[in-house]
């Protein structure tokens, strides 16, 4: 029965994606983008991705549909014009390509075959030696911390590299020149009961990132999910009381701090590592016994992701949201 | 008496479950047929109200004592809030873009005048 | 080919279209926005791909219950590689909407053509 049910769902992420292409209106697009995330997220629960799933869930549903929505405040022209000619070549290539792929595909393994070779060589290593070497159950969290920690680190990297680049871009760095300033910042208008329901929400969202941070090595979770969480609370304070209020309460120094503090802290683990003696990125070293060490080497790098991550996603929705829009025709400024 | 006890529990919690289903499927198909926006968010409602506590309270039953009981109630309560203040606020922007209720063009000649403070 | 194997190859169908319809959206759509949310389509399928290579029948989401001797863990190594992808994915597409405002500020449209008729 569950097949069923897998079906059902993986074709209404196509039906979806044809409604996304479809439309013209880039407002429906953007929700139905928000829908698609949403979808693929439960896509990804069912096939056993439980960290993947909750990721997918609060950075692609959550995070990309406000910043695609405050980039869309800025871009004055909403409704799309209509396409040029030159799409039939596009439709026949398209055609084709897809024919060919599943054409591909049927030389891949049976879906759930456990002698397919991509669960042969690595990942029994993984599933058997985690308890041992780590001393806590989630194979995800061991594997992306500690076992391929280079990854990490250079995921990291990229992240703080985005928020720099886009505040460089959209010259954001400090908030003020001729582009930023809002006449008057104020919330929503007729506010009272998003407010007070919003503002009763704000504490346990916050809550919820925290036990996410912690909680990533017992279950699924961990810095990335944990970040998104985190800056997901203080979009909705800042949409609910107005862009200043989220300044006040969390201003741009504390935001590049945390950016900036994320990226070294991780770097900085590494190095005492080799300080210690073992190789970058060893955590075994740390401390007298290698599975404490171990752990205690997960917490503070994953404690480094969130932090980068949280910084970089509340820094580039703020450079988005603050900024004036350049033509202004609507009566709502 | 204790060996029924189960029957009657999945009994309920299935029934429960399907008058959830059913009631997201009857705010599915308002959706689709009302004819203006605000009846359109009405019949949705149903999804936020009647189609939760359904679903929620099957599951609940179904999964007895355990800990996932207390975490369903939790997401029960969630959606409980945050669900109509969505619908509320939705309602809201409509209202202030400038889009009249149908109904209000029925009434007696005189034009429906927005709130626009 | 049995029912089962048949369902099983579903997935990879799916796959398959909603990568042609992204990238469709890329190179047919004029609107510098659309090819940015087909950019995205194109990127979760292919996450799509890789997360149901790693299931593994009769298997469980990976963390261990090391008390349970007898239980199948799926494989957690693509979901690895699909987390960093995520978020990754995220940040490419703040970078490439942060360009599309600048552009719409110094032109005053996002449609291509009006883009290619204005250099």
């Amino acid at each position: 029965m569950t097949i069923v049910f897998a079906l059902f769902l993986l074709s209404l992420l196509v039906i979806t994606a044809l409604a996304i292409v479809q439309t013209r209106n880039l407002f429906v697009a953007v929700m139905l983008l928000s829908i698609f995330s949403l979808l693929m997220a439960a896509n990804f629960f069912v096939l056993d991705a439980a960290d993947v799933a909750l990721t997918e869930a609060a950075v692609g549903a959550g995070v990309t549909t406000v910043i695609f929505l405050s980039a869309l405040t800025l871009i004055s022209g909403t409704e799309k014009k209509a396409p040029q000619a030159g799409r039939g070549v596009a439709l026949i290539v398209v055609t084709i390509t897809t024919l060919l792929i599943i054409y591909a595909t049927f030389d891949k393994p049976r879906l759930g075959d456990p002698e397919a070779p991509v669960h042969q060589h690595v990942a029994p290593f993984y599933i058997e030696n985690t308890y041992e070497l780590m001393g806590f159950p989630n194979v995800v969290t061991a594997v992306l911390a500690s076992f391929r920690g280079y990854d990490t680190l250079g995921e990291v990297f990229v992240v703080f590299a985005a928020a720099i680049g886009v505040l460089f871009i959209l010259d954001a760095r400090t908030g003020t020149g001729p582009a930023y300033g809002m006449p008057e910042a104020r919330g929503l208008k007729h506010h009272l009961i998003p407010k007070a329901v919003g503002g009763l929400l704000v504490p346990f969202v916050l809550l919820f990132g925290l036990y996410v941070q912690f909680h990533g090595e017992y279950g699924p979770g961990g810095g990335f999910q944990a970040g998104a969480i985190v800056a997901t609370a203080i979009i909705l304070y800042a949409i609910l009381e107005g862009e200043k209020a989220a300044l006040r309460a969390v201003p741009r120094s504390v935001l590049m701090a945390l950016v900036v503090g994320g990226a070294l802290l991780y770097g900085l683990v590494g190095v005492v590592c080799m300080l210690m003696g073992g190789d970058f990125l060893d955590y075994s070293v740390l401390l007298p016994d290698p599975v404490v060490g171990r752990q205690v080497g997960i917490i503070i790098i994953e404690a480094g992701v969130g932090m980068a991550v949280c910084g970089s996603l509340l820094s580039i929705f703020h450079a988005f949201a603050s900024r004036r829009p350049s033509r202004i025709d609507h009566e709502s400024v | 008496m204790t060996e029924v006890f189960p029957l009657v529990i999945d009994f309920l919690s299935r029934s429960l479950m399907l008058i959830g289903a059913l009631s997201v499927l009857i705010g599915g198909i308002g959706v689709l047929r009302m004819p203006d926006i605000y009846s359109r968010i009405h019949a949705a409602s149903l999804t936020d109200t009647m189609g939760t506590i359904a679903l929620f309270s099957g599951l609940m039953l179904e999964a007895g004592f355990a800990l996932a009981t207390f975490k369903l109630f939790a997401i029960m309560v969630f959606l409980l809030l945050t669900g109509p203040t969505a619908t509320y606020a939705l309602a809201n922007a409509v209202l202030e873009s400038g889009s009249v209720p149908a109904a209000a063009k029925l009434s007696d000649g005189d034009d429906f005048k927005g709130e626009t403070k | 080919m049995n029912l089962y194997e048949f369902l099983g190859y579903y997935n990879y169908w799916v796959f398959a279209v909603l990568l042609m319809i992204g990238f469709y959206a890329v190179i047919a759509k004029t609107n510098l926005i659309k090819k940015l949310i087909g950019l995205s389509i194109f990127q979760s399928a292919v996450f799509l791909m890789y997360i149901s290579m790693d299931k593994v029948e009769g298997g469980t989401a990976p963390i261990l219950k090391p008390e349970m001797t007898d239980l199948i863990y799926s494989n957690p190594l693509p979901q690895v590689l699909i987390l960093t992808a995520i978020v990754v994915g995220v940040a490419t597409l703040a970078l490439g909407l942060a360009i599309v405002v600048r552009i719409n500020e110094r032109y005053g449209s996002i449609e291509e053509h009006d883009l290619l008729d204005a250099d």
